[in-house]
């Protein structure tokens, strides 16, 4: 069965158009992955999905239920965790979770046994009759995404899940993902980041200005972006000298990045290699030097022939929760 | 999609109850783990008393007749109408930081009646000035405030005053609800706040203020409830004092009760629904 339906999704705010015609499709049973930098439209997308927001036109079905003719039923099937960890700070770990539990209409005692279950599942049975104040952002937000697995939802939405906290965090709630997901939930995960889809994702939506602008398995899309890429930073004197330097590596000018330049690495490591010996040849001492994948910005400039631009305003308006996304943006 | 349509579901009204119950619990335990809010929301309104009591007191010749002229038995039942609109202001707040940290996004994603999470709040501060009023009313008797119409008709006041503060919380949701930020729900909350607690018979008689504001600070909401709960405590024959008779100053103050009710609740759901898409 279909988790996801979407169908010419049109959503706007004042003159702003947040979505502009979406549609997408994906199987019950994976991680899909939409991609796109700030203000393409993903929260957007992720509110209009979990009844939130009313689109303009369009329609959608989540695990077969229209959410828009049958907006309850549509919410008995999902899970949302959104950009703000959305938990009570002053209630126990535990606490929020059983709140949410009785919210779905479980009783007392079955929410408790539910709440021991999901709390165990994010391994925060320790700390689980802390208050959440005391909780670090990473454990607050594997706290939210426990919260949003309480009613046992057939499809799970989290918006952004790794934004804004530290590196190590990040990867704890990517293992939890990988763990909901061998329990047989369908996840639907919004991204900033490549690696992030690539990571966990099946399936690979890129969305941009309100649009779906790729679409497909991380590999087809890496096959359409092609690979790595050699980077380098060197003295401003120095660029000229250099940029000759690497078209003959690469059999093509490079390209002209913010801090240095940069080639496809067609032969991997190799290109690297070959780099290293001509810069040295010119007396070049780059400043640093990388073998890199290819970034968000690499895939919206192979794809949009633009780089990926931040459009703040356009999704604060699309989330109406802009003091608390600048604050995650401003990073905590 | 291209089923055919479903009947819609809804959410029926025994869960919305048990929705409104488990919101209602979830707002006061925070109450109840944040020290300073429990602070802050009993000791203002004691400070009032003891301020206007013992600073103003002595000044103020309230003109009632012997046995209520004591300025504690005019200035606690307004006090008490005071506290209930002041704490009013608690549900805007409440509302504003929920819409800011999400969680009123999660909740609105679960099967659950929204009007819960409106519900759930404006009882919750019903609850919250239910417990101040209990300190007030012991700190005031300290004070030698005296209730000389028995238990009975004490306790219908202390009601009407919860009431009017009950109501004039959906009055404060909608303020909230429409601005948005906790920051700007203070400030425009106590905007219609401070000429309805001022200009009214909460602190003073209002035969003495100028003429031409007597009209709006006798009929005004709060006069009309801070006046009838006074005439549920203060002696029987310094009831001619207010001009008016109890029985019609208890009509007029549930009729300001359910109006304001009947005009700010669906106005506050409105809101509501527009502040979160």
């Amino acid at each position: 069965m279909s988790a996801v339906v979407a169908t010419d999704i049109v959503k706007t705010f004042g003159d702003v158009t947040a979505l502009d015609g979406v549609s997408l499709q994906f199987e019950e049973g994976i991680v899909y992955g939409l991609l796109g930098p700030n203000g393409a439209g993903k929260t957007t997308l992720i509110r209009v999905l979990t009844t939130l927001l009313k689109p303009d036109s369009g329609s959608a079905t989540v695990a077969g239920t229209d959410v828009l003719a049958d907006p309850v039923g549509a919410r008995h099937r999902i899970g949302l965790a959104g950009q703000s960890a959305a938990v009570d700070e002053f209630l126990t770990g535990r606490e929020n979770v059983e709140m949410v539990g009785r919210l779905y209409n479980l009783g007392k005692k079955e929410a408790k046994r539910r709440a021991d279950e999901v709390l165990e599942g994010i391994q925060l049975t320790d700390a689980a009759d802390r208050k959440v104040n005391t909780y670090s952002g990473g454990m607050r937000r594997r706290l939210d995404v426990a919260a949003s697995m309480v009613g046992r939802p057939r499809v799970l939405f989290l918006d952004e899940p790794t934004t804004g906290i530290d590196p190590g965090s990040r990867l704890d709630l990517w293992d939890l993902i990988e763990d909901l997901v061998k329990g047989g939930t369908t996840v639907l995960l919004t991204t900033q980041y490549l690696d992030e889809a690539d990571q966990l994702a099946d399936r690979i939506g890129v969305i941009d200005q309100g649009h779906v602008i790729a679409e497909g398995t991380s590999d087809d899309l890496k096959a359409r972006l092609g690979g790595d890429v050699v980077e380098i930073h060197v003295d401003e004197s120095d660029r000229g000298t250099a940029a000759r330097a690497l078209a003959v590596v690469a059999g093509e000018e490079p390209t002209f990045e913010r801090l240095g330049l940069s080639i496809p690495a067609l032969r991997g490591s190799r290109t690297l290699t070959e780099v290293v010996r001509e810069l040295d040849a010119v007396n070049v001492e780059p400043k640093d030097i990388a073998l890199r994948k290819p970034t968000l910005d690499d895939v919206f400039l192979n794809l949009t022939g633009h780089k990926a631009e931040s459009k703040s305003e356009s999704e604060s308006a699309g989330s109406r929760r802009s003091p608390a996304e600048s604050e995650e943006s401003r990073g905590r | 999609m291209t089923t055919v349509a479903k009947p819609k579901r809804r959410v029926s009204l025994g869960d919305a109850i048990t929705h409104t119950a488990i919101i209602t619990g979830r707002n006061n335990m925070r109450v109840l783990r944040i020290p300073s809010l429990i602070l802050f929301s009993t000791v203002q309104p004691v400070m009032f008393l003891l301020l206007f009591n013992i600073v103003f007191g002595g000044a103020i010749t309230t003109g009632t007749p012997a046995g209520s002229d004591q300025y504690i038995n005019w200035l606690m039942p307004g006090i008490l109408v005071q506290t209930a609109v002041f704490g009013a202001t608690a549900t805007a707040l409440g509302l504003t930081e929920d819409l800011g940290a999400g969680v009123i996004d999660r909740f609105r994603s679960l099967p659950m009646a929204r009007s819960a999470v409106l519900t759930g709040r404006t009882i919750a501060d019903l609850v919250r000035n239910t417990f101040v009023y209990t300190l007030m009313l012991f700190v005031g008797l300290l004070m030698g405030w005296r209730f000389e119409q028995g238990v009975p008709k004490m306790l219908l006041g202390v009601a009407i005053a919860l009431l009017f503060g009950y109501a004039f919380s959906w009055v404060m949701a909608t303020i909230g609800l429409a601005v948005k930020t906790p920051e700007a729900a203070q400030s425009a909350g106590f905007l219609p706040i401070f000429p309805l607690v001022f200009v009214s018979s909460i602190f003073v008689p209002v035969a003495s203020m100028p003429d031409w504001l007597q009209g709006f600070a006798e009929n005004q909401p709060v006069s009309v409830v801070a006046n009838t709960v006074r005439s549920l405590m203060i002696p029987e024959e310094a009831l001619v004092f207010l001009g008016i008779d109890q029985g019609t100053l208890i009509l007029k103050s549930f009729a300001w009760i359910v109006a304001i009710i009947a005009v700010f609740a669906p106005l506050a759901v409105r809101q509501y629904k527009k502040a979160v898409g």
